[in-house]
């Protein structure tokens, strides 16, 4: 079934220079190890659209049941540089929750869990 | 596990919440106290006003706050760890030794120096150091002219160090906010340089906290699980010689600490986790174990540290341009075309009076300012915030544009207000340039009074 993100993870994003990070986190391991084969650099790149210029980088946590993602130049210089509303990323983590994804019938019994 | 201190985190940064420190030393036991005032730009501001006055250049707010709570940190002999120094220590200790003398206190504090390179930057860079930018690789001659400040992160040990000579208050300028817990778990346990996982261990501990709340409950995916946040507790490590810890916080305030908020601020402004890079030690962010103990109580352990670089970050600031803000707010009928005009107007107005901008920004509050086109746009709209930027090095042009904003309230369309507080005026732009210095090039002081 198709769901958002914001009912199978967690998010914190924040600036790191130019760029932001959102640290995408999953409260089960089942469902990171889903995530991790289907959440992709190019997934996240192509969701935030005109938000990120840059390319997106995606580091892999599995301690933590997590996936990092570096999104270029998605600040307009960032800190004080940045004439955008939002110039530290601080909302970028709430964004990537909105993401829909295909999410497989033998893990629906984790939604909103 | 055997010893155990508690590190409590009062501060995530300059303008964080005044009470939460003092909260801290009153609802529960703890033995060091850090709070972190120091943002990549704060201390721009801070060289700024001790060029113009030779006893300012640290964080004022620290000195009120310790006017508050210095008897009873005394009583309880809590220690406070701060970087609120800023690149006046001096003087911000000659301010705390008066308000002590004026309550009859005597107290040990100490000073950190060595991080402040903004006077000898000449000297290194005729010494071969080239300080390219960490990030764009450009020369530093791009911008030397325009330095307002060079600051090192320099290294926990001297925070430690400072400690071991009995003072009850350290005062860092530019130290790395991890460092600040850090310092009193070397103080303590008396870790060396290369028990690397146990310096990991610390460094780890410090990233948790330094940004105070945000790990006890704040800035919660799960905002509506969070009971109390109006009382929410900050946090604080309890860490134990071998390096394992338990992040919590005092019984009976708010927030929430478990798995996820510990978890989401791990990840806050993360880089390549596997290699966290600090003064002291690269921290391995995939190392180790995190377990839920219930009751607001997480526990972490083996971690894993590599060798630190040998190479300190520098945080130089400096001038680059100015750049103003201003808004209005539309509402009624077809409130987004009617700011989409509006936006339209100001800028043809502009271009008309023969400005144009190196750069300029139209934003729609309340439709895709932060998140651009991710959203659909709902098909009625009751009110729209237009937020429009510029920058540009030529400030009469910054100001220029203030002067276009009001205008269209009475010669645009309809239903436009929320013009308050004046024109908007140019703001310099501090901008930050990370660069690099080799470790033996600094030589780090304590002085304890």
């Amino acid at each position: 079934m198709k769901i958002e993100l914001k009912k199978i993870a967690h998010a914190r994003s924040g600036d790191k220079g130019p760029n932001s990070n959102v640290g995408l986190l999953f409260r089960h391991p089942e469902v990171y190890n889903w995530a991790r084969k289907i959440i992709t650099s190019t997934v996240v790149k192509s969701h935030f659209g005109s938000v990120v210029k840059g390319d997106v980088r995606r580091y892999e946590m599995d301690n933590l049941w997590a996936l990092n993602f570096i999104l270029g130049d998605s600040l307009g210089g960032g800190g004080s540089e940045s004439l955008l509303n939002d110039a530290q990323g601080k909302t970028h983590g709430q964004a990537l929750l909105l993401m829909e994804v295909d999410f497989p019938e033998n893990l629906e019994v984790f939604i909103n869990e | 596990m055997s010893n155990v201190i508690r590190i409590a985190n009062g501060q995530g940064f300059w303008g964080d919440s005044i009470d939460a420190p003092v909260n801290l030393i009153n609802d529960g036991p703890i033995d060091y106290l850090t709070l972190d005032y120091l943002a990549e730009v704060t201390l721009s501001i801070m060289q700024r006003q001790k060029l113009k006055h030779p006893e300012a250049g640290y964080a004022r707010d620290f000195v009120d706050l310790i006017d508050r709570v210095l008897p009873d940190l005394v009583s309880k002999n809590v220690k406070v760890i701060s970087n609120a120094g800023g690149v006046n220590p001096e003087a911000c200790r000659d301010a705390l030794l008066k308000i002590a003398k004026a309550k009859g206190i005597n107290i040990k504090i100490g000073i950190i120096k060595g991080d402040n390179i903004y006077d000898e930057l000449d000297n290194f860079t005729a010494n071969g150091v080239d300080f390219k930018n960490l990030e764009s690789g450009e020369d530093f001659d791009s911008i030397k002219d325009e330095v307002y400040s060079a600051n090192v992160y320099i290294d926990s040990f001297c925070i430690a160090r400072a400690l071991d000579e009995g003072a009850q208050i350290v005062l860092a300028g530019r130290v790395s906010d991890p460092g600040l817990a850090l310092g009193p778990a070397i103080h303590e346990f008396g870790w060396k340089s290369n028990e690397i996982d146990l310096i990991a261990a610390g460094t780890l501990a410090g990233h948790i906290t330094e940004c105070g709340a945000q790990c006890t409950g704040g800035n919660y995916t799960r905002w509506n699980e969070v009971e109390d946040l109006a009382n929410i507790g900050y946090p604080i490590i309890e860490m134990y010689e071998n390096g394992e810890f338990i992040i919590t916080k005092h019984d009976g305030t708010g927030g929430l600490v478990n798995r996820q908020t510990v978890s989401e601020q791990i990840l806050y402004e993360m880089g390549d986790p596997s290699h966290y890079i600090s003064p002291d030690v690269c921290v391995d962010f995939t190392s180790f174990d995190l377990v839920d103990l219930g009751e607001n109580r997480v526990k972490l352990s083996n971690i894993k540290g590599l060798e630190a670089t040998p190479t300190y970050k520098v945080s130089i600031s400096y001038f680059a341009g100015y750049k103003a803000s201003g808004q209005l707010t539309i509402s009624g009928p077809d409130a987004l075309k009617k700011a989409e005009l509006v936006a339209a107007l100001i800028w043809k107005r502009l271009e008309n009076a023969g400005c144009i901008y190196e750069d300029k920004s139209t934003e729609f509050l309340g439709i895709s300012s932060c998140h651009g086109d991710i959203n659909s746009i709902p098909k009625q709209i009751n009110e729209v915030v237009l937020r429009l930027g510029v920058k540009d090095n030529d400030k009469d042009k910054v100001n220029r544009f203030g002067k276009e904003i009001a205008p269209v309230i009475t010669n645009g369309p309809p239903g436009v207000t929320g013009f308050a507080g004046g024109r908007p005026k140019a703001q310099e732009i501090v901008a930050y340039w990370p660069t690099l210095i080799p470790k033996n090039l600094i030589k780090t002081d304590v002085d304890v009074n």
